[in-house]
């Protein structure tokens, strides 16, 4: 059974509301150390504090309940907890075997909270959308300054670490987010691991893309503006091209704005509560959020929005009854042209 | 910048087999100077650049991929997009996985058959590119246009049945050599212009590209003939619709300023309008070989222009190329050599000034103009001086100005600025330099019978030797108006401090250089008894503020302010230890590491262009000012690290520290028993609101030794020299060739390195000499700038407004002679010299942050004078811009 049709068929007559942030939220658990490791994990040889993707198979009723809590705050899709569950990510904790594992684990409690909320509902279809970050290493950047040519990494172990998360979850989720994108090149290379699952599976699961625009200079960390992001990864065809992270909804709003005018696909968009203060806390209310967002949807620009690093299931109710009534943006006749990109857009006009 | 319409230029010197130079570097394995060949493709107007490592001598996966890495951080090559370019696929796709941009890939044939060409498709499609597509099958390259287009249309038919999208095909139709003596050639060109208008026809979105240079192929070694064809073939192939080709950007002649018989024999070889045609542009081949370039297309209309208006041209654009000639040409035609320069000249320069205050130019532009009026001027005065002895007549000017940097200080940028400016309108200035002892300034002024005199100063003890000046001016009788300028001088100094000591004349506050020639015009115009009228009420206005702020504002007694302190939680805490002790010193710190580093946004304010970088380059008013601007620091800084015009020194010390009340004890080792320097710091004394802290840098080091605590301390340079020619006598020669902007140019600079090198080696000091900061970790919190821990305050600087603390890190980290150990030394105010320095303390502890001390009052200044062992007005004169009382 899949949702995925009933998704498409909503996005055409609302805004979808994506959730909030996981990673926030299970930080208020407060889990220690004992907690992260569980049973499995006791005698594991390095910290593991702070891995929350681990605890898709240590605390999975931790995880299932921050899903349940979004899906009951409104949310017609969500992420499952898998930000960092990669080989490459992991090899952080040394938990690179395990990746697969979590992955799958993360995949799972999502499927199983989402099936729930849809028996519940049976009105609102509630997705799941296998999240997929950034990678804790970078392929456009060097992690030397010394040595601007050295790379930590190459696109094929990266090509490999997404292929494996993206195999794992394959069951479980109706569709795949790369997301926190600050270097186009990792996305690129998730992209391409994905086409490689849809070929060797013959079936094909909906693509969404998500990139990070770092501060107000209007560029990726890797040093792309939003035109040449959306250049660079267009050839996904994704259902929809958003950004999320870094800013807050006020900050973010220019770059929602250029992404609506050029990108021929759907649009998600799923700021931070407010800039982090002093202490690295996001303390922006919901109102005040919804205040920055609603904008963009009375615009027009927007077709799915969400929460990233801050956001409560309070945000999110809050979105999804600000939104309820508000039309959704319509996907623009863009012409097709010679559209390339190096950190700066470049197309030569529609003739 | 998005193009989105025209013709694209593809640069073609990144290509092994298109420049013999980028090969002989790629071979040695020379990529950083392989990289000054891309951006000097891109500065030349390349849209795209074409990379070719396609040579039997090189490894092309690796030279394809150690290239594209290092480019990758270089925002002004990668900026625009590339094309992979080999004939072999695996080096395509080793590019294809280092770029994160949508490139092109040049290119895929049928060559081998259907399948190789559709699976490498689809692979261009998985990586996000686009392609080039050769017409090429399996029986080779199509030579006649049927032949070319059926290629292209199988091709095109194949690949979008594949749901390739037509937008992302380049057909490439072969351009092929012309004239090359076999008759079956001649028609090349022909069919490549009949194959593209077919396709352009049939095809829908697809693109048309090709490779220039091979037209010409049979004229190697004539550069204008082919340049000539390169032009003409172009002029035809764009109206067919090729859309891009590769090219060098930099070399191409303009089609109607090719001479019109080589025109037409070219036009009759490419258009294969005559059996004889290759014969005929034989003939005349030669005539053209001289092996001169044809002219760079620059344009060049205004040199038709009369003599004036040619001056003006050359000011209001800061040309100097002809200004000398030009400058003869009017001298000649002058009766005297001094009407050149009241006319024509300052006819021009009333120009620029007219934009300057009509903010349609910027201060860049107006010191380039500056250049320009000196050149011209420096030529004129020779003449000047023998008709002077001649007939005995008298210098004119607007007035004369006697301008310096003040004892102790060595900072000169914006006074150099200023003075520029000034002489833009028509003021003569006397620059008596940086250090400029008070009776030099004003033996000075008197000999010369100046109208004014103008001082300047960065640090804060400057503030108080002009006070020193003005006092004497008093003293010694002068009778002249008085300018203040520079980064720590205010309107409230001026007007508190300054005025008071000298009421025979004006003393008068000029914040930048845009306002200085407003304020010189009303001090030495009509109507400057009204002016200085309103500047006299005016800062009478400012002193009774000040003087009421003072009343007003509650300040904490010192032992309430140490009550209040910043009590850090000590117990447990473990600070990182350094990977050494006492102070370390590198020489010859290579430059190029650090240019990465460099902050732009304070580079353009020096030149009063406010905004930040990269931004201000797009500015709507300043955007066109800060390009230029930006890409002349390009070129001299390119200049200044390869010829390595500065050299660059580091000194660095880490030491064990103690806190003892608000001082910082240092040991010589881990002992801790020997003492080796006292810091001493100050204490915030405003009133703070609840759960705020009175800060101290001593407050950041741990009190007690079980801590083991650490403080360290650095010096950075980038103004050093070889043979003696450092900064300051690079500033000098250039000011004696008359160009300034150049001066300027280079002291922002100077000035911009040693910042970045501070800020490269406090990264190092986090991640490696002190190492509490482990690799560059991009979690969603990283992306938050400047989040890293540990601060590196500097002593003369809000949260140490003290500059005496200097002398105590340069004895820890240089010893008795730092000038030699660490190249840099101390003036009696001071100031580091060379200028372009950096210097403070390092603290690890992750709450440290930075904060201003702000004002304080007599009981701190006693028991700080106590504490340093010194006599509390000394202390006070230090003290002086700070403190709460008067």
């Amino acid at each position: 059974m899949t949702i995925w049709p009933k998704i498409e068929q909503a996005i055409k007559d609302r805004i979808l509301i994506l959730d909030g942030a996981m990673g926030t939220m299970l930080q208020a658990y407060k889990f220690d150390e004992a907690a992260f490791r569980g049973k499995k994990f006791a005698d594991w040889p390095t910290p593991l504090r702070g891995n929350n993707d681990l605890l898709n198979i240590t605390k999975p009723d931790a995880v299932r309940k921050v899903h349940a809590d979004f899906f009951k705050a409104g949310a017609d899709m969500i992420e499952t907890n898998t930000f960092n569950a990669t080989t490459i990510s992991q090899s952080d904790y040394g938990l690179s075997e395990h990746a697969r594992d979590i992955a799958k684990a993360g995949a799972k409690i999502a499927r199983a909270a989402a099936d729930e909320w849809t028996q519940k509902t049976p009105d609102k279809p509630r997705a799941v959308l296998g999240a997929i970050g950034p990678l804790s290493k970078t392929l456009s950047l060097s992690p030397k300054v010394e040595d601007p040519g050295f790379r930590d990494v190459d696109f094929d172990q990266v090509v490999i670490s997404y292929k494996i998360q993206i195999e794992a979850m394959w069951d479980y989720v109706d569709a795949l987010l790369i997301e926190t994108i600050f270097d186009t090149l990792n996305a690129k290379a998730a992209i391409f691991a994905a086409k490689e699952v849809f070929a060797s599976r013959h079936k094909e699961l909906p693509l969404m893309i998500s990139g990070t625009i770092t501060d107000n200079s209007g560029r990726t960390l890797s040093g792309q503006t939003v035109e040449a992001f959306w250049y660079s990864i267009a050839h996904a065809r994704p259902f929809a091209v958003g950004l999320n992270c870094a800013l807050g909804a006020e900050e973010m709003r220019p770059y929602v704005q250029a992404l609506a005018k050029i990108a021929d696909t759907h649009i998600l968009a799923y700021p931070n509560a407010g800039l982090p203060n002093a202490f690295g806390e996001y303390v922006e209310t919901p109102t005040h959020m919804c205040n920055h967002i609603l904008p963009w949807a009375q615009d027009g620009w927007v077709n799915i929005v969400g929460g990233c690093c801050g956001s409560t299931p309070k945000h999110i109710a809050k979105l999804e009854q600000d939104t309820s009534e508000l039309e959704p943006r319509n996907i623009p006749d863009i012409k097709p042209a010679l559209r390339l990109s190096g950190l700066e857009p470049f197309a030569l006009g529609a003739s | 910048m998005s193009a989105s319409t025209g013709f694209i230029n593809i640069g073609e010197r990144t290509n092994v087999a298109g420049s013999a130079r980028f090969k002989r570097l790629i071979v040695d394995g020379d990529f950083a100077e392989a990289l000054s060949i891309a951006r000097q493709q891109v500065e030349n107007g390349a849209q795209i650049i074409d990379i070719n490592m396609d040579d039997g001598l090189i490894d092309g996966v690796r030279a394809m991929t150690t290239y594209l890495n290092l480019l990758a951080s270089e925002p002004d090559i990668a900026r625009v997009p590339i094309m992979l370019d080999s004939s072999k696929w695996d080096v395509i796709e080793a590019g294809l996985k280092c770029v994160q941009g949508k490139s092109v890939v040049n290119s895929i044939s049928l060559k081998e058959g259907e399948k190789p060409f559709l699976e490498q498709a689809e692979l261009v499609r998985r990586y996000g590119a686009s392609a080039v597509i050769m017409a090429f099958d399996e029986g080779g390259q199509a030579e006649t246009a049927d032949h070319k287009f059926e290629i292209c249309k199988r091709a095109y038919d194949l690949l979008t049945a594949c749901g390739f999208p037509p937008q992302d095909i380049i057909f490439d139709p072969n351009i092929f050599a012309v004239a090359t003596g076999i008759e079956e050639h001649n028609d090349y060109a022909v069919a490549f212009f009949e194959a593209s208008k077919r396709i352009k026809k049939h095809l829908p979105y697809a693109r048309i590209s090709g490779g220039l240079s091979n037209v010409s192929f049979s004229f190697r070694g004539n550069n204008p003939v082919r340049e000539a064809m390169h032009s003409v073939f172009l002029y035809h192939a764009i109206k067919a619709g090729l859309d891009m080709a590769i090219v060098n950007a930099g070399q191409l002649t303009i089609y109607d300023r090719i001479p019109d018989t080589l025109k037409t024999r070219v036009e009759d070889v490419i258009l294969n309008k005559r059996e004889d045609a290759t014969d005929r542009l034989l003939e005349v081949a030669q005539d053209y070989a001289g092996g001169k370039r044809t002219l760079k297309k620059t344009d060049l209309k205004w040199r038709k222009l009369a003599t004036a208006d040619r001056l003006s041209h050359a000011l209001v654009n800061g040309i100097t190329k002809y200004i000398v000639a030009d400058t003869e040409e009017a001298r000649l035609a002058s009766e005297r050599p001094l009407h050149v320069i009241e006319g024509p000249l300052m006819d021009g320069m009333n120009q620029v000034g007219d934009l300057f205050g009509a903010g349609k130019m910027f201060l860049p532009q107006v010191v380039k103009s500056a250049r320009v009026m000196k050149q011209a001027v420096a030529h004129l005065l020779p003449y000047m001086e023998e008709e002077k002895k001649r007939l005995g007549t008298e210098d004119i000017s607007n007035g004369r100005i006697v301008m310096a940097t003040v004892k102790g200080d060595v900072h000169d940028i914006g006074k150099n600025i200023v003075g520029v400016v000034l002489q833009c309108n028509g003021y003569e200035v006397i620059d008596l330099g940086v250090m400029v002892a008070c009776e030099k300034i004003l033996e000075t002024a008197k000999e010369v019978d100046a109208d004014i005199i103008g001082l300047s100063g960065l640090i804060t003890p400057s503030l108080d030797e002009m006070v020193y000046v003005a006092g004497e001016m008093q003293r010694q009788g002068l009778n002249l108006p008085l300018m203040i300028g520079g980064a720590t001088t205010s309107i409230t100094h001026t007007a508190v401090k300054i005025a008071p000591a000298y009421s025979k004349d004006s003393t008068i506050y000029v914040q930048d250089a845009s306002r200085a020639v407003g304020v010189v015009t009303n001090l030495l115009g009509d109507n400057a008894e009204a002016f200085k009228q309103d500047t006299h009420t005016k800062y009478k206005k400012a002193r009774a503020a000040h003087a009421r702020a003072q009343g007003g504002r509650k300040r904490l007694s010192l032992a309430d302010a140490r009550a209040n302190k910043c009590a850090l939680d000590w117990d447990g805490y473990k600070a990182p230890k350094p990977s050494f002790l006492g102070a370390k010193t590198f020489k010859n710190y290579d430059l190029n590491i650090v240019r990465p580093y460099i902050d732009w946004t304070p580079f353009f304010a020096t030149w009063e262009l406010k905004g930040r970088y990269p931004d201000i380059l797009q500015h709507n008013v300043y955007g066109e000012a800060a390009r230029g601007l930006y890409r002349d620091a390009g070129a001299m800084l390119d200049k200044i690290l390869s010829e390595n015009w500065v050299q660059a020194q580091v000194t660095l010390g880490f030491w064990p520290a103690v806190s003892t009340g608000d001082d910082i004890q240092l040991f010589s080792d881990e002992s801790r028993k020997n003492e080796l320097a006292v810091l001493h710091t100050l204490r915030q004394q405003m009133v703070k609101s609840e759960g705020r802290n009175n800060y101290a840098l001593s407050d950041f080091i741990a009190p007690e030794n079980i801590n083991q605590d650490y403080i360290g301390g650095f010096c950075v340079t980038a103004g050093l020299g070889i043979d003696g020619k450092d900064e300051s006598s690079r500033v000098r020669d250039f000011k004696a060739a008359d160009d300034d902007y150049s001066a300027i140019l280079f002291q922002a600079l100077c000035d911009r390195l040693a910042e970045a090198l501070a800020e490269h080696l406090h990264e190092r000091v986090r991640r490696e000499f002190w190492g509490y900061e482990k690799s560059a970790r991009f979690g969603v919190k990283g992306l938050v700038a400047e989040d890293y821990k540990g601060i590196r305050p500097a002593p003369g600087y809000p949260a140490q407004p003290d500059h005496t603390e200097k002398a105590v890190l340069f004895k820890l980290l240089g010893g008795d002679c730092p000038e030699e150990t660490m190249g840099v030394k101390l003036t009696e105010s001071f100031a580091m010299q060379p200028a372009s320095s950096v210097s403070g303390l390092y603290f690890s502890h992750p709450d440290s942050l930075y904060f201003g001390v702000g004002k304080i009052e007599k009981d701190q200044a006693e028991d700080y004078a106590l504490r340093k062992g010194i006599a509390l007005s000394e202390a006070e004169r230090w003290l002086a811009p700070i403190l709460n009382y008067d």
